[in-house]
């Protein structure tokens, strides 16, 4: 804090003091003094606010008007989620924060763990730099989930993650960890949805993955929450020598959302791919913020964001690539590309490059436009109608960011949840 | 079936299509001649109910229908194709996709069932071969990466898969080897009926010998300022335009 000391809490940091005051400390695994300490350090600074950099698009003091209390746990949701694909599963379930082994899968194949998060995941965190959000995710921490998964394991079930929020004007804190040993070849899909599908909730979720040596890791980020749902969620990644990785998240629910992620390269020759789409309308404001650090030589990193904005809603696209001096060979490409459908749509589009090695290959970019006129009538020439043609295009414009997966199963189940969010399923090939 | 009055075409402050007449019978075929920048392309545009030009005067009447309250899907499902004379490439669109999804649009509006698949994998198939389309071709997203007498060609299989009973087909010779030009006039001749006419848009003689008119058409600066037999087109093979405009401008 400096000498311009905080006026006055706003409504949503005061409720946050009086919750954190009436919090039993000593429960989830964690020790009262861990979240004393991020709770310390989260009053200090406050709700993050235009004037913070990093949240300088996104001001959580202003759009985060009410603080809901954290949400008790025990409920059982009436109706699980299916499966998102039709493919071998194993299911896991963070119900209001919690993960609860009795909704999901019976039994682990053998290389595959699954616990709660103690002290020691949440206290050594991952996270490089301090944050509000992930503080606040500290303080309260409800629970979560562990996964690891052992050196060499080749996975044939994808790891479902269903983060599932049960009660209306709620607040969720799960911290995640996920474990990747070297060599092992694994697709985790992460799922973040409301049980009412108008309910307003907060979704604070904070996950670290560690991948190891030589692994290959899918990541699927689906976030489907509720309309008026808040969500902020917090991603760590560590990559390992020769690892190959892909991250996908793909946006649609909530009123407000960021998702801020931190990927740091740990060791050389590794592969990463962070793409993402997000499909927005109404009022809904999306964030999503990138920081790529890599701290060593010989990585690949291609970052492509496509955004679909839709009446009044708002995309916040911010990526930083960071080379560092020893990361000579860095090959590093950069890509955000916004689809505006509305006059009143919006993008704030702020891709970056800090480069401190000489001898790199980066580069980075961004376009927004609307719907090309002439492709337009080109369909509609052909009999297709209008709102069709938009569509097959808004599709063609998607594509790519999904394409360039290059797997299988993590293209066919994106394309159909894509389809599905623009009401386009009957163009499956 | 096609009656085109008085039509008048303005884009960006200037006057592109000054009055342009034209009837168009059943089982006709029209060709359309002319200097580069005269209006073909416009008129065939405007026909196919582009929305950068604005109509200012006159009317286009299908089939006793006002097609200028019609959206351009509107008129494809009345019949209409225009094969374009600069085909645009569409990434992120499959050919098949895109095929499928046009002429089951088209049976929609006018009350047909869409077509199932495997009879539309059959048919396609069929047409592809005829005009020399490849699978390979048929596989690539829409248009992307074929060559100019590729894209031709992929525009004559569509208007054999869509069968309109209005053809116009803009300069769909020009880029065509000898070969491919064989191809294309047999397909466009196969597609030749009683019930279905065509606008043939072109600047040579030599489509003409393949694709035979009943009427030879001279736009020049957004008039049709001479109208003949396909002995016109001969005619002007061999003297050029001069004439007519030099007719024009006195
Ligand atoms: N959107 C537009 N904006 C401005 N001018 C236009 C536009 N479209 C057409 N024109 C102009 O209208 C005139 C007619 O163009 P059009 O393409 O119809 O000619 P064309 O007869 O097809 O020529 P070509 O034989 O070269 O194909 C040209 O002078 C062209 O520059
Ligand atoms: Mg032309």
């Amino acid at each position: 804090m400096n000498a311009e000391a905080r006026v006055k809490e706003t409504q949503a940091e005061a409720s946050l003091i009086e919750q954190f005051s009436k919090l039993a400390k000593d429960q989830g695994g964690l020790a009262a003094e861990t979240r004393e300490k991020a709770f310390a350090d989260f009053r200090s600074a406050g709700l993050p606010h235009r004037r913070v950099e990093e949240w300088h698009y996104t001001d959580l003091r202003a759009k985060m008007r009410e603080a809901y209390a954290p949400a008790e746990g025990g409920r059982t949701p009436e109706v699980l989620p299916a499966p998102v694909d039709d493919g071998p599963v194993l299911r896991l379930f963070i119900v209001d924060g919690q993960y609860r082994a009795d909704l999901g899968s019976s039994a682990m194949p053998e290389g595959v763990t699954v616990s709660s998060p103690r002290e020691v995941e949440v206290k050594d965190s991952l996270f490089p730099s301090k944050d509000a959000v992930i503080d606040l995710n500290t303080a309260f921490c409800q629970g979560g989930v562990v996964v690891t998964v052992a050196p060499g394991t080749e996975l044939t079930e994808a790891i479902e993650i269903v983060h599932l929020v049960t009660q209306p004007e709620t607040a969720s804190y799960s911290r995640n960890r996920i474990e990747i040993g070297a060599q092992a070849s694994v697709l985790v899909i992460e799922r973040f949805e409301g049980a009412a599908s108008d309910a307003a909730y907060q979704t604070n979720a904070a996950s670290e993955i560690s991948v190891g040596d030589k692994a290959r890791v899918n990541i699927i980020k689906l976030q489907d929450e509720a309309k008026a749902a808040q969500h902020l969620d917090s991603v760590s990644i560590k990559v390992g020598a020769e690892a190959d990785v892909h991250h996908f998240t793909l946006n649609a629910g909530g009123d407000l959302s960021r998702t801020q992620m931190f990927v740091e390269f740990l060791g050389e020759e590794a592969k990463l791919g962070c793409r993402g789409i997000s499909i927005l309308g109404s009022k809904q404001h999306s964030d999503v913020t990138l920081f790529v650090d890599h701290a060593v030589p010989n990585c690949e990193s291609r970052e492509l964001y496509k955004s679909v904005i839709d009446e009044k809603a708002r995309c916040v696209f911010q990526g930083k690539i960071v080379v560092r001096p020893d990361a000579q060979k860095t090959d590093g490409q950069m890509m955000v590309q916004s689809l505006l459908l509305s006059e009143e749509a919006e993008v704030n589009a702020k891709p970056e490059l800090e480069i401190f090695a000489d001898d790199v290959q980066c580069a980075h970019g961004s376009t927004t436009g609307d719907i090309d006129e002439d492709l337009l009538f080109y369909l509609r020439a052909r009999g297709i109608p209008e709102a069709d043609a938009r569509k097959m295009l808004i599709l063609a414009f998607l594509a790519e960011a999904v394409e360039e997966t290059e797997n299988d199963r993590v293209i066919a189940l994106l394309e159909s949840k894509v389809r599905a969010l623009l009401g386009a399923e009957e163009y499956a090939e | 079936m096609l009656e085109i009055k008085n039509l008048h075409a303005h884009v960006e402050g200037n006057d592109i299509l000054r009055g342009i007449d034209l009837t168009v019978k059943p089982g006709e075929i029209h060709a359309i001649m002319g200097p580069n920048g005269s209006g073909k392309s416009t008129l065939s545009y405007v026909l196919a109910g582009k929305e950068d030009y604005e109509i200012t005067e006159g009317s286009i009447t299908y089939n006793g229908k006002d097609m200028l309250d019609l959206g351009a899907d509107e008129r494809a499902a009345a019949g209409m194709f225009l094969a374009f004379q600069y085909p645009i490439e569409i990434p992120g669109v499959a050919t098949m996709t895109f095929l499928k999804t046009a002429l089951n649009a088209q049976r929609r509006a006018r009350g047909q069932e869409d077509l199932p698949t495997p009879e539309f994998m059959k048919l396609v198939k069929e047409k592809a071969k005829d005009l020399n389309v490849s699978p390979e071709m048929l596989r690539r997203p829409l248009n992307v990466g074929f060559s100019g007498g590729e894209k031709k060609r992929a525009e004559i299989l569509q208007m054999a898969l869509l069968e309109p009973s209005l053809c116009i087909l803009d300069e769909t010779d020009s880029g065509l080897d000898i070969d491919a030009l064989r191809i294309v006039s047999e397909g466009v001749n196969k597609l030749r009926d009683p019930n279905r006419a065509m606008i043939v848009i072109t600047h040579y003689q030599r489509l003409l010998n393949h694709i035979v008119p009943d009427h030879v058409h001279v736009l020049s600066r957004g008039k049709i300022v001479k109208s003949g037999g396909k002995e016109l087109a001969l005619e002007l093979e061999e003297n050029g335009y001069a004439d007519f405009i030099d007719e024009e401008a006195a």
